[in-house]
């Protein structure tokens, strides 16, 4: 086991070096540059633009760029945002609470909508409850969530008045009155976002169970007597859940990459606002750090994902 | 407009025969600033007071919290370094400039106890130097006194090239700013300036705190802990900063405006789109404000329907404008297209320009696009009212370009486009991705076509198109086609630096990597000539004289279109009394905001 884990780590390292090259060179092959406002701004001299690139060492060669990028990388510098001159780490830090509050709480919606209604569709394969669930899962994953956002926003904000769609990360409420703006200022982004990730569990959990439901040893676990709710949780689901666990860590990168769409809309102050907004002013910095953070968490919970793998499935054996 | 007949307005102002008002936006039909409007009318004797004073009539009674929404959030609070103005317009929480810039094109004192006038000696003859006297009850929010100090380290601070400070261009000209007392400072400049008020005044004067800065200047701007958490002489104080999300302040209860400012919180949210922050002021109320609502016109009135808050428009100088290119883009001398050192093949003659101009159809643009956020303006001063009919140019006339494209010999082909010498009349013609602008080639290019034009549409992305990548043809500067069309705004400053953008020197060329300013490439001797000599001129109205003189000859030779004048659009919640400027920050008197009970 150990031997495997140093086996994959060591292999991390260089394709993390990899990726981060090419992220490197495509942003600085990227057309823009983040000093653009400054061109249509007539009170601004052109030799202060120039001065501002050269003192960011933005004209530099691509590859001496990227050696120094990397060296204060590895010291732990992460540089720092040409649009707010403050350090990327702070930046990003700032954002980390925001996002995992929604979209890892739109994640737990996800798996408690999905793991029930996903088992007991298998169940019953084709019945009246599978078929429901089944449309409705087809009709979520295919409505794109900048559409389900829209639309809750003009059902709950427009018509009814009922819900805020501006996401304020600092409440000025104190007591119960705090706890109760911050729900309810999640609850349309966290519904749309959770939903839209049950659909697809749900389907995932359903033809896991079906898969494992049919086998030999159920049929003998029925035969011996034993209730249907104690084959079904004992025997069933957890043989069924091996997969899905693993489709769940390969996900979480996603919690903490945020999304794009849902924040932009509600105005959530997560990492995928501030990735989207440094593309649009072409802060390097801040583009290069969000996206190199997301490649080591993906590199990370592919690990994590293989090693629950082999501890969940006794089959499967690293050493 | 010659210099006589604006000697002739001005008296008429001076008699109450003409407003104010009228007379600022006649010059700025004229191709002027306002403010430069206003220092002509100051220079000659008119008080420079705004016709009312700012109101400020609150209710009694706590004021709550003002919330206000950008869509693009505000991302550092050091007025010097605030690139855009969803920066400035967050710094103008906390900070202030000596002085501002009212609708009119006045000067506001701010911190300044009066604006420097040759009646109160702030002004001398030669040009050459302003005296500014500052209010002595200001303190910063820490309790220390603010002083003429404060005021030359701002100076020192943003003209420093290591700074790396946007607001260099306002401070680098600035020769001495020295200290007469601790409320009055003396700035001296080392040509005779004809607009003295640039620096410490609006969006880049504002003034931060020298004992908080002073271990920060130079190569260590960037680590002041004051960058992030400012302290002010404004009329709040500082709360929280989240860097692309929120800024928030309280009332700052020692502030130097007796009574000021009403509002017991406030709140900047930025992010999202700017349909959904109108809706979330017209529509649902949730917010008090929103910044730079640049959406259609029918889009707002449906969400007006709301019953929530209502539009405000603006009047400023930002121009939508149509570039014709007088280099040819298709050939390559020395690796360079559309180089000074060729001719356009077809938009060289002037018939051609001339009837392109007629092919605009300015007011369906205005009706059908921008409604009450864009003014069809044609070439000629288009206010007061008196002058229109007169002067105005501005038509829309597809018979008449069809007419002077047929006496200048350009026939209709098979194909149905005109043709002289085996040229055809096809362009390209460019812009941004913004989907009025895209609306707006279209009729264009309908338009031409039924003048037997073939216009070919192009459109870029706005973060390349706007971009100063010199290794990018598709940038507006490079301008490799035939035609192109972009919004530029006159800063609130003199006009000297937007006419700049049509002389010589400033040809955007390979050899200055495109970062030249004249787009067109357009050169003429007198106007070099006339521009020179207007640098230099202090008499503000012979000045004036000679923008506007400068205006005619770019417009009368058909390579600049004018079409749409953009005033500021924002949305203000029913209730709330905000005092905007075109000329100035949307926040410049944040201080006497209110709500109406």
């Amino acid at each position: 086991m150990g031997h495997y884990l140093l086996r994959r780590l060591l292999i991390a390292l260089p394709s993390l070096l990899g990726i981060s090259l090419i992220l490197f060179v495509l942003l600085a092959l990227a057309p823009g540059d983040p000093f653009g406002e400054l061109a249509s701004n007539p009170n601004i001299p052109p030799e202060v633009r120039e001065a501002l690139r050269v003192k960011f060492g933005m004209d530099d060669p691509i590859l001496i760029r990227y050696f120094h990028w990397l060296v204060a990388m590895l010291h732990g510098d992460w540089g720092f945002s040409f649009a707010s001159r403050i350090d990327v780490d702070q930046l990003i830090l700032q954002r980390i609470p925001t996002t995992l509050y929604v979209i890892g709480t739109a994640q737990l919606l996800a798996l408690i909508v999905a793991l029930p209604v996903g088992v007991y569709a298998a169940m019953r394969p084709y019945s009246m409850f599978d078929q429901i669930a089944s449309t409705v899962a087809f009709i979520g994953f295919s409505l794109p969530t900048f559409f389900t956002g829209l639309l809750l926003i003009l059902i709950f904000s427009v018509n009814l008045g009922w819900l805020p769609f501006v996401y304020r990360a600092d409440i000025s409420a104190s007591g119960w009155q705090w706890y109760w703006e911050y729900i309810k200022q999640a609850i349309m982004p966290i519904a749309v976002l959770g939903l839209f990730q049950a659909a697809s569990y749900t389907r995932y959990v359903r033809s896991a169970v079906l898969d494992v439901i049919r086998l030999d040893y159920v049929t003998t676990a029925r035969a011996k007597g034993i209730g249907e709710r104690k084959v079904i949780i004992k025997h069933v689901v957890r043989n069924a859940l091996i997969p899905v666990v693993t489709l769940v860590a390969l996900q979480m990168p996603t919690v903490f990459g945020g999304a794009i769409v849902t924040e932009q809309i509600f105005r959530i102050p997560g990492i995928g606002s501030l990735l989207i907004s440094a593309i649009l002013a072409n802060d390097t910095p801040v583009i290069m750090a969000v996206t190199f953070v997301f490649a080591c968490l993906v590199v990370l919970f592919n690990l994590l994902a293989d090693i629950i793998y082999g501890w969940l499935d006794p089959r499967i054996s690293y050493s | 407009m010659k210099e006589q007949e604006l000697r002739t307005l001005i008296d008429e102002v001076k008699t109450g025969r003409l407003s104010r008002r009228a007379f600022v936006q006649g010059m700025v039909g004229l191709g002027l600033t306002a403010p430069i409007a206003g220092m002509m009318l100051s220079a000659s004797g008119v008080a420079m007071a705004a016709e009312g004073p700012i109101s400020y009539k609150p209710p009694k009674g706590a004021g709550g919290a003002l919330k206000l929404l950008l869509w693009q959030a505000p991302t550092l609070l050091n007025p010097h370094f605030a690139v855009g103005t969803k920066d400035q317009e967050a710094c103008r929480l906390f900070y202030e400039p000596l002085a501002g810039w009212d609708p009119d094109g006045n000067l506001v004192p701010i911190l300044a106890t009066e604006i420097p006038s040759k009646e109160n000696d702030g002004l001398t003859e030669d040009g050459l130097s302003v005296i500014w006297k500052l209010k002595k009850n200001v303190k910063w929010h820490d309790g220390v006194p603010f002083t003429a100090d404060d005021v030359i380290f701002n100076w020192e601070y943003a003209k420093n090239p290591d700074t790396a400070a946007v607001s260099i261009g306002s401070y680098k000209d600035v020769k001495q700013v020295e200290k007469i007392d601790d409320h009055t400072v003396r700035m001296t400049f080392a040509q005779p300036t004809p607009f003295w008020a640039n620096a410490f005044v609006a969006s880049y004067g504002l003034i931060i705190p020298k004992h908080l800065f002073a271990d920060y200047s130079g190569g260590k701007s960037r680590e002041a802990p004051t960058n992030l958490k400012p302290v002010g002489t404004g009329p709040y104080l500082f709360v929280d900063f989240k860097p692309g999300d929120t800024v928030s302040g309280k009332r700052n209860p020692n502030y130097h405006q007796e009574g000021r400012p009403y509002f017991d919180t406030v709140e900047i949210k930025g992010g999202g789109d700017a349909v959904s922050a109108a809706r979330a002021v017209l529509q649902t109320g949730e917010y008090d404000f929103a910044w730079n609502v640049q959406v259609e016109d029918e889009i707002l009135q449906k969400l007006e329907n709301g019953g929530q808050g209502k539009m405000s428009y603006d009047p400023g100088g930002g121009i939508e404008f149509i570039l014709l290119n007088v280099t040819d883009p298709a050939q390559e001398v020395d690796g360079e297209r559309a180089s000074i050192k060729t001719k356009h093949p077809l938009l060289s003659d002037p018939a051609v320009r001339e009837a392109l101009n007629l092919l605009i159809d300015r007011g369906s643009v205005q009706k059908f696009i921008y409604g009450r956020a864009g003014i069809a303006t044609g070439i000629f001063l288009n206010n007061p009212e008196r002058f229109r009919s007169k002067n105005n140019k501005f038509e829309f006339n597809i018979d008449k370009a069809n007419q002077i494209l047929d006496s200048a010999g350009w026939k209709k082909g098979s194909s149905g486009i005109r043709e002289k010498d085996g040229k055809q009349l096809k362009f390209t013609f460019q812009t941004s991705i913004n989907a009025p602008r895209q609306k707006n080639q279209a009729i264009i290019k309908q338009a031409c076509q039924k003048a037997g034009i073939e216009l070919e549409l192009k459109s870029v992305v706005a973060s390349v198109f706007f971009s100063s990548d010199a290794a990018n043809p598709d940038t507006y500067t490079h301008f490799y086609c035939d035609m192109e069309m972009y919004q530029t705004t006159m800063p609130q400053a003199d006009p000297e630096f937007f006419m700049n953008q049509f002389t010589s020197a400033e040809v955007a060329t390979k050899e200055n990597k495109w970062q030249g300013r004249n787009i067109t490439r357009w050169q003429n001797k007198e106007y070099d000539d006339v521009f020179r000599q207007a640098q230099h001129e202090l008499d503000p109205v012979k000045r004036a004289a000679m923008f506007i003189r400068l205006n005619d000859l770019v417009c009368a030779d058909h390579y600049i279109l004018p079409e749409i004048n953009r005033p500021k659009a924002t949305a203000v919640k029913n209730g709330v009394v905000a005092h905007g400027s075109g000329w100035d920050n949307d926040l410049w008197q944040i201080a006497n905001w209110y709500r109406e009970s």
